[in-house]
C-alpha cells in the first residue's frame, strides 16, 4: 500500500486538499463513500498490463500513471467562456437540456437552468449534485456508487475518492419523457494539463423514458486526464437511449467507466462514438438483472496517428428471456491502435437468453493495428448466442468496380468507408443528434490515407 | 492515327495485345476493331480469355499487358487509370458485379454521373435532375424502384445484378461498352427486358461488344461481327451467321480446323 500511494503522492495532496475544503463535507455520507474509495484506491493503484489481467492486456496506462495532473480547486465555471464555444464543440440543440460541465465543475451559466432549480416538468430532476431536492436525494443516496463499484477498480476508486460535483438525473415514475439531456463535459487550457472526474448518475424510473448524450470535448490542445464514471439505473419497463461522444484532443487521456443497470423488462440503447483521446479507454458493463431486460449497444471508433482505443464492454445476462445485441466499428489509420474486448456472460438463471456481438474493423493502413478479442460464457443450456470479430482492409475488387464507374481512389474510398461507418450512425436517434454525427464524422474521414490489401 | 475503310477513326482498336496475369500470359495476341454503330459479339470456351481481354481494357490492375496496343477514339487506352478510362465513355459489364454494402445505388451512381460531368466540363447534377434521370433509366430495363432504394447489388439475386449492371449503362451512357456474360443468369423474361434494354440504348454513336456463351441473346441483339476467342487469340471472325455454326458444331469444330491450318 505504501509503495502504491508513494507513486500516487500528488493524487494524495490534492485529495487531502479536497477532504479540508467544505464542500467536501456537504454530506456526511458521500464523505463516507470518498474516504473508502480513496483507501481503495491507495490499495489498487492503477492498473497494469501484464500477462494474466485480461482487462487491460493490451492497454497501457503507464503514461497516465506516470504523469502528473493538476487538481486546482474553486476554477470558477461561470462565464469563463461564451456558450458558442460549447455549442460548437459538442451536440447543441436550444430545445434539450443542455449540462455542462467546465473543467470538471457544473457550470449553471452555460447550462439550461428550469425555473424551479433542476426541477422539470412531471418532477424529473436534472441538475448538479448541489441542489438536490429532498423527494429526489433518497434516489441519489440510493443509488450513487452501487453500480460502479469503487471496490472492483483503480479508475472508478479514483473518482468517487474526488466525487465532490456531478450530475443527478432522476425521473420518477409518471413522469413524462424530458427533453433529451445533453451532457457536456468541457475542459480548458486553465491549469493544464490537469484532471478532471466527471461523474453521472441517471436513474430511470419505472415505465419512464429518457434520451440521454454525453459528450467529452476539448477547448484546448493542452494534454489533461479525463477519468469519468457513469451509472445508469432503468427500472421497470423503462427505456433509456444513450448516446456518448469522446471528442477530447489528440494529447487527450480518457477512461471512462459506465455501469448500466436494467431491471425487469427495461431497455437501454447506447451508442458510443469515439474520435479523441491519444489514449482512450472506454469501459461498458450492462448487467440485465430483471427477466425480459434488453440492451442495443452500438459503437463507431476512429483512430488515427498513434491514437490508441480501448473499448472494454461486458454483457452480463443474470435473470432469463434477456436480450443484447452488439455492433462496433472500427476505422484504423496510421500508426494508431485499438482494442475491443469483453465478454457476454450469461448466467445459470438466464435461460432464453438471445445474446450477439460482433466488431467489425476496417484497417487504412499497413500500421494500424487491431487486438479484437470478443468472447463468451454461458452457464445456461438454454439460450441463444453468437459473437464475431473480422478486420480487414478496403477491398482491392470493390475499389476496382467503383473506379470502373469513374469515381477516382479517394472518392472511392471515402464512399466505402462512409458505408461502414454508416451502419452505426444511421440508427442514432433523435435525427439532430444523427446529423451532428453525420457531419463529424465525414469531416474525420474526408481524406483517409489509403492502403490496399490483396493489390499485387 | 488509325481509321477504318471509311476515314472514320474506330471506337475501339485493339492490336496484336498480350496479357498476362502474375507470369502467365493469357492473350497471345488480340485484334479487334470496333466502329460507332456496331455490335460485335465474343464467344468462346470457358477460360479463352474473354473476361481477361474485356477487363484489362478497363484497366483492371492485376493484368499486365506485356505487348501491342489499344487505342479508343485514336488515344491509348493503356496508360490511363480505370476512372479515366470510364470518364472518357468506355464501360464494362461485370460478369461478376460487386457488392457495394451501405452505399446506396442512388448515391453511388449520382457520384459517378457527376465524375463523367466533370471530366466534360460541366457542374454536378441537382439531385432533382438526378432522380429524374434515374427513374427514366430505370424502365428501360423495368427496374424495381425499390431495389433503386437498397445498397448497391447487396443481397441482390443474380439475375438483379445483371440488370443492375445495364442500369448502371443507361445512366452512364458510354460510347463504348463491353458486356461480359449480362446474359448469363437471366430468365427467360428477364434476358428479354435486358436485351430490349440494350437495343434502346443502341445508337449511330456508340458500340457494344457482348461476351456470350449463348446464341439466345443473339436472337434479340443482332451483331454485326462475331470472334471466337480460343486459348488467348480470336481464331475466326465472321457475321451473325457464325454464332448459330458454332451452336450447332461446338467448339472442337473450330479447334480442329485452327489445328489443321497450323
Ligand atoms: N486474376 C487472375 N488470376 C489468375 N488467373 C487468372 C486471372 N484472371 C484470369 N485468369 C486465368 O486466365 C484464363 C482466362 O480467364 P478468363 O476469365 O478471361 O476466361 P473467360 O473466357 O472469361 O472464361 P468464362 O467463360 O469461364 O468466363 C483462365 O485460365 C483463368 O484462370
Ligand atoms: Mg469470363
Amino acid at each position: 500500500m505504501t509503495q502504491v500511494l508513494e507513486k500516487y503522492s500528488g493524487y494524495l495532496a490534492q485529495y487531502e486538499e479536497l477532504e479540508a475544503s467544505w464542500e467536501a463535507n456537504r454530506l456526511p455520507w458521500l464523505a463516507q463513500l470518498r474516504g473508502h474509495a480513496w483507501s481503495r484506491f491507495a490499495d489498487l493503484g492503477m492498473p497494469t498490463a501484464r500477462r494474466g489481467n485480461e482487462k487491460w492486456k493490451y492497454t497501457n496506462v503507464g503514461p497516465i500513471a506516470n504523469g502528473s495532473f493538476g487538481h486546482p480547486l474553486g476554477l470558477d465555471p461561470n462565464d469563463y467562456i461564451a456558450p458558442d464555444l460549447i455549442a460548437q464543440a459538442a451536440p447543441w440543440q436550444e430545445e434539450w437540456i443542455n449540462l455542462v460541465f467546465l473543467d470538471g465543475r457544473f457550470s449553471s451559466s452555460l447550462s439550461t437552468v428550469s425555473l424551479s432549480n433542476g426541477v422539470y416538468a412531471g418532477g424529473v430532476y436534472a441538475g448538479g449534485l448541489g441542489g438536490i431536492p429532498a423527494e429526489h436525494a433518497n434516489v441519489f443516496r440510493q443509488h450513487l456508487g452501487q453500480h460502479a463499484l469503487a471496490e472492483e477498480d483503480g479508475f472508478t476508486a479514483l473518482n468517487t475518492a474526488f466525487l465532490h460535483d456531478g450530475l443527478f438525473v432522476h425521473v420518477p415514475e409518471g413522469a413524462p419523457a424530458p427533453a433529451l439531456l445533453n451532457l457536456v463535459f468541457a475542459t480548458t487550457d486553465r491549469h493544464q494539463p490537469r484532471v478532471t472526474y466527471p461523474r453521472v448518475l441517471v436513474v430511470a424510473g419505472p415505465g419512464t423514458q429518457l434520451t440521454l448524450s454525453e459528450s467529452y470535448v476539448s477547448l484546448t490542445q493542452e494534454p489533461g486526464f479525463t477519468n469519468a464514471v457513469t451509472e445508469i439505473v432503468l427500472e421497470e419497463n423503462s427505456q433509456v437511449r444513450h448516446c456518448r461522444l469522446l471528442l477530447e484532443n489528440q494529447q487527450a487521456f480518457h477512461v471512462g467507466t459506465s455501469r448500466v443497470y436494467l431491471a425487469q423488462n427495461s431497455s437501454f440503447n447506447s451508442t458510443s462514438f469515439a474520435k479523441g483521446a491519444a489514449l482512450g479507454r472506454s469501459d461498458l458493463h450492462c448487467l440485465l438483472d430483471g427477466p425480459g431486460a434488453s440492451c442495443t449497444l452500438n459503437g463507431l471508433y476512429l483512430t488515427t496517428g498513434t491514437q490508441h482505443m480501448d473499448n472494454f464492454i461486458n454483457i452480463e445476462h443474470a435473470k432469463p428471456h434477456g436480450t443484447s445485441r452488439l455492433l462496433y466499428k472500427g476505422i484504423l489509420d496510421g500508426h494508431s491502435r485499438a482494442v475491443f474486448g469483453g465478454t457476454v456472460l450469461v448466467r445459470k438463471d438466464a435461460q432464453h437468453t438471445n445474446a450477439h456481438q460482433t466488431d467489425k474493423n476496417l484497417l487504412l493502413s499497413e500500421d494500424a493495428e487491431i487486438d479484437s478479442k470478443p468472447s463468451l460464457f454461458i452457464y445456461a443450456d438454454d439460450v441463444i448466442c453468437g459473437h464475431g470479430a473480422t478486420a480487414g482492409h478496403i477491398d482491392a475488387e470493390t475499389l476496382f468496380y467503383m473506379r470502373s464507374r469513374g469515381l477516382d481512389l479517394a472518392t472511392a474510398s471515402r464512399i466505402l468507408v462512409q458505408a461502414f461507418a454508416g451502419e452505426i450512425i444511421e440508427k442514432v436517434e433523435p435525427e439532430p443528434l444523427r446529423d451532428y454525427l453525420e457531419k463529424l464524422y465525414s469531416g474525420a474521414v474526408s481524406a483517409p490515407g489509403i492502403s490496399l490489401g490483396g493489390t499485387p | 492515327m488509325p481509321t477504318n475503310e471509311n476515314g472514320q477513326q474506330p471506337l475501339l482498336e485493339v492490336r496484336d495485345l498480350h496479357v498476362s496475369v502474375g507470369d502467365q500470359e493469357i492473350l497471345h495476341g488480340v485484334d479487334l476493331t470496333v466502329n460507332a454503330g456496331e455490335v460485335h459479339a465474343i464467344m468462346g470456351p470457358n477460360g479463352s480469355g474473354k473476361s481477361t481481354l474485356a477487363n484489362c481494357l478497363v484497366g483492371k490492375p492485376e493484368y499486365t499487358v506485356t505487348k501491342g496496343q489499344a487505342f479508343y477514339l485514336g488515344e491509348s487506352l493503356l496508360g490511363l487509370e480505370p476512372e479515366e478510362r470510364a470518364r472518357r465513355g468506355v464501360f464494362l459489364a461485370f460478369q461478376y458485379p460487386v457488392e457495394l454494402p451501405g452505399v446506396r445505388t442512388w448515391q453511388f451512381l449520382k457520384a459517378a454521373v457527376d465524375a463523367l460531368r466533370q471530366q466534360r466540363g460541366e457542374e454536378e447534377m441537382s439531385a432533382r435532375d438526378f432522380d429524374r434521370l434515374l427513374r427514366e433509366r430505370a424502365k428501360i430495363v423495368q427496374m424495381d424502384q425499390e431495389l433503386l432504394r437498397r445498397s448497391v447489388n447487396e443481397g441482390f439475386s443474380g439475375g438483379e445484378k445483371k440488370r443492375n449492371e445495364i442500369l448502371q449503362m443507361a445512366v452512364l451512357d458510354p460510347k463504348l461498352a463491353l458486356l461480359d456474360e449480362t446474359d448469363s443468369g437471366l430468365d427467360i423474361d428477364a434476358l428479354r427486358i435486358v436485351a430490349d434494354g440494350i437495343n434502346k440504348l443502341r445508337r449511330p454513336d456508340n458500340a457494344m461488344v457482348l461476351v456470350t456463351h449463348y446464341q439466345r441473346l443473339l436472337n434479340y441483339i443482332t451483331p454485326d461481327h462475331v470472334h471466337v476467342l480460343l486459348d488467348g487469340r480470336i481464331v475466326r471472325s465472321g457475321g451473325p451467321e457464325l454464332a448459330l455454326e458454332l451452336e450447332e458444331k461446338g467448339y472442337e469444330w473450330i479447334r480442329e480446323a485452327v489445328d489443321a491450318a497450323t
